[in-house]
């Protein structure tokens, strides 16, 4: 299992990064906080010092999406979309930006770049990718992966996760990362040559997987029920968000018939005609109306959605935790029951049932050089199993305080984004009423008129 | 002639309905015999006729009473109608007001049926006093729309809501479809109370005034029912042939009449769809304010956030409620109303082109069979009559109906739009505190950060 602290070999040298990290689509200014965050946070602990030293600063956007079919591992047709992401760095001076890097990333990579993290950085909430799968959709939205709106959210959203790890004050100076950004080629091959996939404990995988400790840490059990409450409430708000969306539409969308209806039947009106038909017209308005106000507020949805995603990241650091402590016991038991075995042989008594208690009842006493080997191979053992519940220990404490040095930066976060969403939700709601009333005194303007 | 001394009197009785008072020198003494039988009554009126003048006014009371089919003349002439149109529009003359309310349950071993009450206060002479209260149920108002129709074939009469809800006849007595039906019926009678002819027909007096066990025996009386299957025989026979000699301005009457029918069908069906999304719509906030709430539960640092947002959803919820509220009240019914009118109105033309028929069919008689020549040209005569006063009384009627319209869906729709208006000014004031409240917090975060 990995150190908890920074491996110098994973780390880049400082002077290579520094994430401003800005994008012009979606979260910006979530973003721009963020790093303000980080560098805040960066001047103290183990993190490396940003604004004396360097000179360059980066900006990473994801800018394009494009449809491409290649061949899979199967050597099979497949149609898959791959993204372009630029780097450019800005010249701390005049603030003038240069494109350093220019590459086409899939999914599939994005993907790979995160469970690497995952492994080597197990203490850290790692940020999460954009779904999968459109999920929470309502009826009008499209939830195949190739459609168009699906895919420029998801553009969006893989922007998002690379600059939350470019602002992440230990995630940043990630070789592999900054390799994903620069190496177009043989980057797949970088990864694995690392060997994070034999690193990765299997138990972890299975993710219902619970290990029975008998001292657990109170702080990762309340964690581990917040990020349960966090995941079943944001889910709960995203499924009615959803149906309000549907409901929404159809009410807009209705108002719409009223527009032909109206012209047909000014046709035949002398004096109300004109008013009629130009009522008509603004119902129309109002009609179409609903397609923007959802697209902004399906926008509002990818936020929480990040939120729901992060709370899976909290749990992994909980289980990792776990898995610790679980070993940390388990070792402790080993050693103790071997310190117990040691004693019963040196002292002669048999206080618990053993193999070599039966054998010694039936094929008769060892003789003392053998006991005398065996007590030796335990002292050895034991020996060895101090040693090493030492260095457990040792590593546990040491993850304990860089993980809850990352949750609470999380915590701040998440209580920084959460907010501004919500704020950005009320925003919207009073454009769209804005528009609404624009709209509906038009139209009464024309009524009255009739 | 006994006709054209009618006609005289009813020219010269060219009265408003409220200023009946007024008109007559002797003041009005109250008409006798209010609850007699038509058929007994027009003979009171035949007397009265001749020997009282300061009975003008109820004397064409009576002769409009008695129109039907079988009655050759038409008392009052278009003119003096367009004056009393004038007049009847004015508020302040309006002398007859009625309301329809506490809808009761009556069981009886046979059937369950509903009763209204009905408030007529009146400052009109010809009512006996000045205040009545009396119970009706839907059969009631059916057969005075029958009287009403078969008294004024080609007048538009109001439409009375439908008798059975459109889903179904096992939601008779639900809550709802009562209201929506008292307000309609409450509507009906005062459509008939603001129409300048109607307003004085007998029956509809009858019907706001008499007590139950005098209704029932009035309506007793009357043309037979098997003079009413010969009538609908006759029409049926009749309403094609009139349909050809349709005179032009009742084409265009008639397709207005069809185009309108057809659009004001399609608004209805809109708008009912509307209230349902919006129903529908107000059921899903419900639950998302509320989630809100939930999630304060598990962040300390959002609680306040959290529980601001669910309380500003909250109240956008009860605004789009009265949003919902609004639309059931000021447009549905009216639209609704209006698609019963096209209905009615396109009875309307029928009866028209079935008095015409009449007279087609005797001219064509008179044309072919020269053996009846005697007797046919005089009734054609008075056909002819019939038809002139059927066409005269349908279009100045038709005018009135199409200015009511037009105000009425004018006003409708307004009304619409400015619950829509008010819906969105709620909701922004909501929102717009929420934003200000949470800018005052931030500048006062950041204060006491610097201090």
């Amino acid at each position: 299992m990995e150190q908890a602290s920074p491996d110098p070999e994973r780390q880049l040298q400082p002077g290579l990064l520094e994430p401003l990290g800005r994008s012009d689509a979606g979260l910006g200014v979530a973003v721009d906080e963020e790093v303000e965050g980080a560098r805040e946070e960066g001047s103290g602990g183990d993190t490396m010092t940003h604004n004396n030293f360097w000179l360059k600063k980066i900006e990473i956007s994801v800018s394009e999406a494009e449809k491409r079919t290649g061949r899979n591992a199967m050597n099979m047709q497949e149609t898959y979309t791959a993204y372009l992401i630029e780097t450019r760095s800005v010249e701390h001076t005049d603030g003038q930006s240069v494109l350093t890097d220019s590459l086409w990333r899939r999914y599939s990579e994005f993907e790979l770049l995160r469970n690497y993290l995952l492994v080597y950085y197990p203490h850290i909430v790692v940020p999460p990718l954009p779904e999968k799968r459109a999920e929470f959709v309502w009826h009008k939205l499209s939830a195949d992966n190739m459609d168009p709106d699906f895919v420029e959210r998801r553009r969006i959203g893989l922007e998002n996760f690379l600059l939350r790890i470019a602002s992440h004050p230990i995630l940043c100076r990630d070789k592999i990362f900054y390799l994903f950004l620069t190496q177009e080629g043989n980057w797949k091959e970088s990864v694995n040559e690392t060997g994070f996939q034999l690193k990765a404990d299997s138990r972890l995988k299975a993710l219902n997987a619970t290990f029975r400790v008998k001292n657990p840490d109170k702080r990762f059990t309340d964690l581990k029920h917040y990020s349960d409450e966090l995941q079943s409430v944001i889910s709960h708000l995203l499924r009615v968000r959803a149906r309000v969306a549907d409901r929404l539409y159809g009410v807009y969308k209705v108002h719409g018939n009223y527009g032909r209806v109206f012209s047909e039947w000014s046709a035949i009106e002398k004096e109300m005609g004109d008013g009629l038909q130009s009522a008509g017209h603004h119902m129309d308005v109002y009609a179409s109306s609903i397609d923007d106000i959802l697209e902004d507020e399906e926008h509002y949805a990818d936020q929480l959605k990040e939120y729901l995603f992060y709370a899976e990241a909290l749990r992994a650091v909980c289980r990792k935790h776990e898995l610790m402590q679980y070993d940390l016991e388990i070792a402790a038991q080993d050693l103790a029951s071997k310190k117990q075995q040691c004693e019963e042989l040196a002292t002669g008594t048999v206080r618990t049932f053993s193999l070599k208690g039966m054998t010694t009842k039936l094929f008769g006493q060892e003789t003392p050089e053998q006991r005398e080997a065996r007590i030796k191979v335990l002292e050895e053992q034991i020996n060895e199993g101090e040693q090493q519940l030492k260095s457990k220990n040792l590593e546990g404490r040491e993850f304990v305080k860089n993980a809850w040095a990352d949750i609470e930066r999380f915590k701040e976060q998440k209580n920084r984004d959460l907010k501004e969403a919500l704020i950005s939700y009320a925003v919207m709601q009073i454009s769209m009423c804005k528009k609404g009333i624009q709209v509906w005194t038009n139209a009464k303007e024309c009524f009255s008129k009739m | 002639m006994e006709g054209e001394r009618r006609a005289s009197q009813a020219r010269s009785s060219g009265l408003p309905a409220g200023g009946a008072d007024g008109e007559s020198p002797g003041g009005g003494t109250p008409f006798p015999g209010s609850s007699g039988s038509s058929a007994l009554l027009q003979a009171e009126v035949l007397d009265l006729d001749e020997d009282e003048d300061d009975l003008e006014v109820f004397s064409k009371d009576a002769s409009l009473m008695d129109m039907n089919s079988f009655s050759p003349m038409m008392p009052t002439s278009p003119l003096s109608m367009i004056n009393q149109i004038k007049f009847e529009d004015e508020p302040d003359l309006k002398d007859l007001f009625i309301t329809v309310d506490e809808p009761e349950s009556h069981v009886t071993t046979i059937e369950t049926f509903i009763t209204y009450r009905i408030i007529t206060k009146t400052s009109r002479g010809e009512f006996d006093s000045s205040e009545f209260e009396v119970r009706r149920r839907y059969q009631d108002f059916l057969w005075l729309k029958g009287k009403l129709e078969e008294a004024h074939p080609t007048l538009i009469i109001p439409p009375l809501p439908e008798k059975f809800m459109v889903k179904g006849m096992v939601e008779r007595f639900n809550d709802d479809f009562i209201e929506t039906r008292r307000k309609a019926l409450h509507k009906f009678l005062n459509r008939i109370a603001d129409h300048p002819t109607l307003t004085f027909n007998e029956d509809f007096k009858i019907f706001l005034t008499a007590q139950a066990w005098e209704l029932s025996s009035h309506k007793k009386q009357g043309p037979g029912l098997l003079s009413r299957m010969g009538q609908t025989v006759r029409a049926v026979a009749s309403s094609m042939r009139g349909v050809k000699n349709r005179p032009e301005e009742f084409m265009e009457m008639n397709n207005f009449i069809e185009l309108f029918s057809q659009k004001i069908n399609l608004i209805d069906k809109i708008s009912q769809r509307i209230y349902k999304e919006e129903r529908e719509y107000f059921d899903e906030m419900k639950e998302y304010g509320p989630i809100h709430i939930l999630w304060s539960a598990s962040e300390e640092d959002l609680v306040d956030i959290l529980k601001d947002v669910a309380s500003c959803i909250d109240r956008c919820c009860k605004a789009t409620e009265k949003r919902m509220s609004g639309l059931a009240e000021a447009l549905l019914p009216v639209v609704h109303e209006y698609v019963l009118y096209s209905e009615m109105l396109m009875g309307v033309m029928k009866r028209r082109d079935q008095i015409q028929a009449e007279l087609d069919s005797k001219v064509e008689a008179l044309t072919y069979k020269k053996a009846d020549a005697d007797l046919l040209p005089e009734e054609i005569g008075k056909l002819e009559d019939k038809v002139e006063c059927a066409n005269n009384a349908l279009k100045a009627d038709w005018e009135r109906w199409k200015q009511n319209m037009q105000n009425d869906i004018k006003l409708a729709f307004t009304d619409m739009a400015e619950e829509n208006i008010h819906y969105y000014e709620q909701c922004l004031a909501t929102w717009e505190s929420f934003l200000t409240s949470q800018t005052n917090l931030h500048l006062e975060e950041a204060s006491e950060d610097k201090s």
